[in-house]
């Protein structure tokens, strides 16, 4: 459904992705891992759409050509960022932007939009899945609230809009203990045959609760290795510095 | 300002004779047509004009209204554009009260709320100063407003709204509408006063508007415009306040329409121990000028004053805040803050800020600020990301920005009127930024 072939980007003069090559087949869980300023979330806002990049290379997503399309667009055709660093909108409540959100999908596969009552009801059920509680929806966007309350709502963001193409940057970042097992069970209650996910992680941790198909690692603005799960794991016990590939920081 | 130019001459001289008044006012009249002869137009090079040129409105032919026009106007009409708020309605059309339009429902026991041409003797008063030549010109040429007293201790449950509507079918025309509100002490009102263009014949029209509020000891005066003019017209006003001493003052200012605008306020704390909040919303688009200066004496001990502005700014618009804050000898305890906020939403919108405070006294509080800034990328990004198109997420991240200022407005329905109206603005921006 995702097939990535030799994708560069380049901003602020810096080439950060250099010739990336990916697959995901529907459904499928891919994990990607790698070093501190590799662009792993360059990648992860390339595939999302934000402006500023210089990019070439070739993305198809479900037979379209997503890097033609604009940001909303491949939204409302299911592709959906969980960010690293979800942004804070002071004076937008939390509710009102996810139901015009979601209306705006909804719209583009024909269905009815929400009314605000309707809206409340479908959003509680799904606040539940990561057992955030329901008086953040009065609240503004993401404002003040703390990493890993952003790290939930994003979740729970992606529970109510549905997509088919999920990707999370560092979503285990910044959640406690407790916060990762909810967050991870979420996701994994999210995961359905015709979703597939893009997990950006640093932890072996967040893998053993979802497990991949597919880890990678993205080092110098490439894939310079993939395998399965177990490749998770050797990394955690040695390091990229273990890996036989060249890597250098930044 | 000095004397006058023959360009400033002719616009008097079209604007014909002083109306004769009863109660000795013709001669605060013609005193006031000297005062205009003698000082002349303001011109950029005096401070409180710096930003707005008047020689555009002097070089239109205008003369003055006439009574009796109906301009497609309805109770329905205003209602819609102008809000239906409950109690009295006092409407005027091109500075003329019409009394067909306007409601006197609730008049509270003993309050006193008529137009102007009916109580003249009580404007003598306000009728005596001098700002500028503007308001000058409205003393000398005014036809009709509203009076409103309060008396001691009567506290109104629901606001007064005054609409004046303008509109000219075929010459430029010019009105001056003028009203007076004494809050008695301990008294508390609400006075919410709607400008806006006809529904027919939105040509050039020039409206010139004085409002004076008199507060005494103790009242609680709440002030809300809303400036909607047709943005083919010219719109000036001033707005007067003299706070009682622990008396209580909010303004809500929202100017959206008009070619070019000006909405002063100014408060003159002659007693102690007196509050005024000033809050304003202005959004010039496509190739409006929005001028907002306040200008706050503090002359009396222990007052506070606290002005926040913000400015939605598009197309070629250009938003002005100019805020003053005087505080004299003698003014010891003053408090005043000032804060002036901008939102540019074009590359080519223009914001001037100016909030300005001169301390002639010891032991005073005084803070001032002002901010110029564009829509934040990332969280336009944040929202499409979601499936936002990209104008309704400016347009939501736009409201929020406004709606700082509209929140504040009380109430629900004045409230939802208003930004329905600010919203209807920002689209015809967004209308511009896509054609
Ligand atoms: N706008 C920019 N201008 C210049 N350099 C940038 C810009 N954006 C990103 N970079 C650089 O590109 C590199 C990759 O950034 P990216 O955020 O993709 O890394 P990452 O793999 O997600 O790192 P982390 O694991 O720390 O989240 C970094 O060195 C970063 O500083
Ligand atoms: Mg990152």
């Amino acid at each position: 459904m995702l097939n990535i072939k030799n994708l560069h980007a380049t901003v602020g003069g810096r080439h950060i992705l250099q010739g990336l090559n990916l697959q995901v087949g529907e459904g499928e869980v891919h994990a990607i891992m790698g070093p501190n300023g590799s662009g792993k979330s360059t990648l992860a806002h390339v595939l999302a759409g934000r402006d500023g990049y210089e990019v070439t290379g070739e993305v198809t997503y479900e037979g379209r050509d997503l890097l033609a399309m604009l940001p909303e667009e491949r939204a409302t055709g299911g592709v959906f960022l969980a960010f690293q660093y979800p942004v804070e909108i002071p004076g937008v409540g939390n509710l009102y932007f996810l139901r015009t959100a979601l209306n705006a999908i909804r719209k583009q596969r024909g269905l009815d939009e929400f009314d605000a009552m309707d809206f409340l009801e479908f959003a509680k059920a799904q606040m539940k899945l990561v057992e955030m509680d329901p008086s953040f929806m009065n609240r503004s966007v993401n404002e003040g609230f703390s990493g890993g309350e952003k790290k939930r709502n994003e979740i729970f963001q992606m529970a109510v809009l549905e997509p088919k193409l999920a990707i999370l940057d560092e979503t285990d970042s910044g959640l406690d203990i407790d916060a990762l097992r909810i967050v991870a069970s979420g996701v994994n209650a999210l995961r359905r045959k015709d979703r597939a996910m893009l997990v950006i992680t640093h932890y072996q941790r967040l893998l053993d609760y979802i497990e991949p198909d597919h880890v990678h690692v993205l080092a110098n603005g490439r894939i310079v290795q993939s395998g399965d799960k177990n490749l998770g794991r050797q990394l955690e016990a040695q390091g990229y510095t273990g890996l036989n590939v060249p890597v250098t920081a930044g | 300002m000095g004397a006058m130019d023959t360009r400033g001459q002719t616009f008097v001289q079209r604007l014909s004779c002083v109306p004769e008044s009863n109660g000795g006012l013709t001669a605060f009249r013609r005193a006031a047509l000297e005062w205009v002869s003698e000082h002349g137009f303001p011109t950029t090079r005096d401070e409180a004009w710096k930003y707005t040129q008047v020689s555009p409105i002097l070089d239109i032919p205008f003369t003055p209204a006439q009574q009796g026009m109906d301009l497609g106007l309805s109770p329905g009409w205003i209602d819609q554009h102008a809000g239906r708020l409950g109690g009295v309605r006092l409407v005027f059309i091109n500075g003329f009260f019409a009394k067909g339009l306007s409601s006197f429902e609730d008049i509270p026991q003993g309050a006193k709320i008529t137009n102007l041409a009916s109580v003249e003797g009580s404007f003598s008063q306000s009728l005596k100063d001098q700002p500028n030549a503007f308001t000058a010109l409205n003393t000398a040429l005014a036809r009709d407003g509203a009076f409103i007293q309060i008396p001691k201790n009567v506290v109104l449950e629901t606001p007064i709204h005054l609409v004046f509507v303008s509109g000219t079918e075929s010459e430029p025309t010019m009105s001056h509408p003028r009203s007076l509100v004494v809050a008695e002490a301990g008294s508390t009102a609400t006075v919410v006063e709607t400008h806006l263009g006809a529904a027919t014949g939105t040509g050039r029209y020039l409206s010139n508007a004085v409002m004076d509020v008199a507060l005494g000891e103790g009242a609680v005066v709440t002030h809300i415009y809303v400036q909607n003019e047709a943005e083919t017209a010219f719109h000036l006003s001033h707005l007067g306040i003299r706070p009682g001493a622990g008396s209580r003052v909010t303004t809500h200012s929202v100017a959206l329409g008009g070619r070019i605008a000006r909405q002063e306020v100014k408060v003159m704390f002659n007693a102690p121990g007196a509050q005024a909040v000033l809050n304003g919303l202005y959004m010039p688009m496509n190739k409006q000028h929005i001028d907002n200066p306040t200008a706050i004496e503090h002359i009396a001990p222990q007052c506070e004053s606290r002005t926040l502005y913000k400015g939605v700014i598009g197309g070629q618009g250009v938003g002005i805040f100019d805020g003053r804050v005087v505080v004299h000898p003698g003014a010891i305890g003053t408090d005043s803050s000032q804060a002036n906020k901008n939102l540019l939403l074009s590359d080519t919108a223009q914001a001037n800020t100016r909030p300005r405070l001169e301390i002639l006294a010891d032991d005073v509080k005084c803070a001032h600020g002002a901010t110029v800034g564009q829509l934040d990328d990332q969280a336009i990004f944040y929202l499409r990301s979601r499936g936002v198109p990209v104008q309704v997420a400016r347009d939501i991240l736009t409201l929020a920005f406004a709606d700082e200022m509209l929140n504040l407005i009380p109430m629900t329905a004045l409230r939802s009127h208003v930004r329905e109206r600010a919203m209807l603005r920002m689209r015809a921006e967004a209308q511009e930024v896509i054609g």
